[in-house]
């Protein structure tokens, strides 16, 4: 079927809406609260078009295209309501765009910007509405909230939470937790999502930049870094590379010049992970213990659990986060080996998480009362320290990373990606089940960007029946197969993030579908590329348990690397 | 405009943020020049500037029929009272005498009949005269609060 656009003709197909026929025609139409795989809402009014026979302008995200329809999208009517609504939104916005977190990549800024709205037209009354600084992962400052409402979906539809909602009506409606209380007293997550498509400075990551430039800065404090798998490949974006690269080498340099003493890899610990987690995996099945058994590493999905499916607690691995055993290892290990007090250690991680942050703070985290990890930044607040410290890192030179948490194989890599734990985990499993290594490394069922993901792996004459979810709706549906009576998944991997860390809430915004699907791939590339690709052969996690741990699941791994984990009330 | 303001569901921006806008233009041609500071009275006007294309803007753009139609009594009235919304702006006077703030009040003399009723109403006391005799507003210290009109039972007191 054929549309004329502005006296030219496209095709569209029958069913879909005008905005997607415009936009594959590559015609732009801005848009403020549309989202890509949800249903239109249709509140923003920004995408609006004048359609021959309409009356009234019409969303176009939200209208079908009929056969023969003249669409004019750029028209003076058009234009003029555009521009009028982003007056109206900038009336009551508040002016401080300077100090603004988001100045440089706000959509409202921009499009204020496109459309030469250069003074403000209709002055009024301003909402004076409360900063919401309690939850520890996030800040919501309602006064800069343009109610699109795509948060309040994403947290809804995508992630199954609904934390937050509309209240209030009219001009004096707002999105707010159960009761307008706090966000850390909410059922919320802190997976930051909400942050990732929110349009203005609305929404953001509590941040951990100040604190941790004061311990660089102290002289007598030891700042150590350490990075996850998902950040190497995502950093760049924020530096102006193109998505999909990888830069450990340039960024553990760029870490350096910023002032970190030691800079580890998150990825180690992913393989000492593999190596708990697979053992307490073939412990489980050996000793009839409570099955399936799920992964831990993703701390939105924890409190998930803790506070939805409390009957789920037992199924959860014990196992730390990466982040936190590797935490836990740097400030006793690490810190008996090189004769360094612990409490002269300021131990920073590097996320694409914002729900890490809240790991950081949970009182299981700590030894002696020592946190394991003293601060957590997500990749923007990284690489906003990289631009800071006025960087060019095209002219770095990669570097390795510090001993002994240096080392990797690339089945920690793909601890970034959704269906990499599980497959890190399948590779280590069938090596210590049989003793063999697995013919083809890559488990094909568990790549891609698919929300849930099952295979059932022979390891010896054992059939182990594994599935991936990656989007707290989808682990929530999972889970409800399960209760149902669900027997043949043995080993569950959930990651709360939609695709998986690479898309993460501490990921660089403006995050896509494309752009997570090429951090997919390189992840994939360099797994394929790699020499060590199981975490067993990891050489420095095999010392780490001939000289200090003993073995998987031991007394020492028991304490350091093993927690716990308890139901929560949570307002619903 | 109060009332569609308050029905408001907040959903789409043009009914939540412009019948706002729109009620507040309004608001200020009906309100006295007493105490209006210089920007104030610019604002005045730059709403009066923009207050067809906003109308327009919402009528346009609103995701449902009370947004839709939301506007129309203004763009009514300013094609067909326009010369009105003029006097509101530039004479500060309503002629229908709805908009208290804008009326200046007089006696008639011809029917005072000086029964004091009015100056002692009077918050302002803006009122004098000796009983028996007709009484004067003093425009100056009159607040335009209407009180001397409904108090007066000879229909003496002159709204305009």
């Amino acid at each position: 079927m054929n549309i004329q656009v502005n006296g030219r003709t496209i095709e569209a197909k029958r069913g879909e809406t005008i905005l997607t026929a415009l936009r594959r025609a590559g015609i732009n139409v801005p848009t403020l609260c549309y989202m890509e795989s949800l249903l239109p809402s249709g509140a923003c009014r920004l995408c609006v078009v004048e359609v021959e026979s309409q009356r009234n302008l019409v969303p176009s995200c939200a209208f079908p295209v009929a056969d023969g329809m003249k669409i004019k999208t750029h028209s003076p009517r058009v234009v003029r309501a555009r521009k009028t609504i982003v007056e109206l939104l900038i009336a009551g916005h508040p002016d401080d765009c300077l100090y603004c977190v988001r100045n440089g990549t706000c959509q409202l800024q921009r499009l204020a910007d496109e459309l030469g709205v250069r003074e403000r037209r209709y002055a009024g009354m301003k909402n004076d509405y409360k900063i919401d600084t309690s939850s520890a992962s996030l800040v919501r400052d309602p006064a800069k909230c343009i109610l699109c409402g795509k948060c309040v979906r994403v947290c809804e539809e995508i992630q199954g939470v609904s934390a937050i909602d509309f209240i209030n009506r009219g001009c004096r409606s707002r999105v707010a937790t159960a009761f307008d209380r706090g966000l850390n007293v909410s059922s919320c997550v802190n997976c930051g999502q909400c942050v990732m498509v929110c349009p203005t400075g609305a929404l953001r990551e509590q941040s951990s930049v100040k604190e941790v430039t004061d311990a660089i800065n102290d002289p007598n404090r030891i700042v150590i870094v350490q990075h996850a798998p998902a950040v190497s490949v995502t950093l760049g974006e924020e530096l102006g590379i193109k998505a999909g690269t990888d830069i450990a080498g340039i960024m553990t340099a760029a870490l350096r010049q910023v002032g970190f003493d030691r800079v580890f890899d998150t990825s180690f610990s992913a393989d000492l992970t593999i190596m708990e987690e697979a053992s307490e995996l073939a412990h489980r099945v050996a000793n009839g213990g409570v099955l399936p058994m799920m992964t831990s590493c993703s701390p939105g999905w924890i409190k998930f659990v803790e506070q939805f499916y409390p009957d789920f607690i037992p199924n959860l691995s014990t196992c730390k986060s990466p982040q936190q055993m590797l935490g836990a290892l740097i400030k006793s290990f690490y810190a008996g080996r090189e004769g360094i007090d612990p409490r002269t250690i300021f131990s920073v991680s590097i996320m694409p998480c914002t729900a890490k942050k809240f790991e950081a703070e949970r009182p299981e985290m700590t030894q002696n009362g020592i946190p394991d990890v003293d601060a957590v930044l997500t990749t923007r607040e990284a690489a906003h320290m990289i631009r800071r410290q006025g960087l060019d890192i095209n002219a770095l030179t990669p570097e390795t990373a510090d001993t002994p948490f240096g080392e990797r194989s690339t089945a920690g890599k793909l601890f970034g990606a959704t269906g990499g734990v599980m497959e890190a985990a399948v590779r280590t499993a069938h090596f210590l089940l049989t003793g063999q290594e697995l013919a083809d490394l890559k488990v094909h069922p568990l790549r891609g960007l698919e929300g849930v993901k099952e295979a059932h792996v022979k390891i010896g004459d054992l059939e182990v029946g594994v599935a991936v979810a990656s989007g707290l709706k989808n682990a929530a549906a999972l889970l409800e197969q399960i209760k149902a009576g669900r027997k043949d998944i043995h080993f569950i991997e959930v990651m709360t993030c939609p695709g998986g860390c690479i898309a993460g809430g501490g990921q660089p915004l403006g995050t896509n579908t494309d752009s997570v699907r090429r951090r997919m791939q390189a992840l994939y590339d360099i797994d394929r590329d790699g020499t060590i690709r199981v975490s067993h052969k990891n050489e420095e996690v095999q010392r780490l348990y001939t000289e200090y741990l003993g073995k998987p699941l031991g007394e020492r791994s028991h304490h350091l690397l093993h927690t716990h984990y308890a139901r929560r009330e949570a307002m619903v | 405009m109060d009332f569609i303001q308050r029905e408001s569901c907040g959903k789409c921006i043009p009914c939540r943020e412009g019948t706002r806008r729109m009620l507040e233009i309004l608001e200020r041609i009906t309100r006295g020049r007493r105490n209006e500071t210089g920007v104030q009275a610019l604002e005045r006007f730059q709403g009066m500037m923009y207050l067809n294309r906003l109308a327009e803007v919402i009528k346009d753009t609103s995701l449902c029929g009370l947004g839709q139609t939301a506007p129309n009594p203004v763009l009514s009235t300013l094609h067909w009272f326009r010369n009105e919304y003029e006097e509101h702006i530039f004479e500060r006077k309503c002629r229908a005498g709805v908009c208290r703030e804008l009326l200046t009040y007089r006696i008639d003399t011809e029917k005072c009949k000086g029964c004091t009723a009015c100056a002692k109403k009077c918050p302002a006391k803006a009122i004098m005269g000796t009983p028996k005799s007709p009484h004067y507003i003093i425009p100056d210290k009159c607040i335009g609060c209407g009180s001397c009109v409904a108090t007066c039972r000879f229909d003496a007191v002159i709204a305009e």
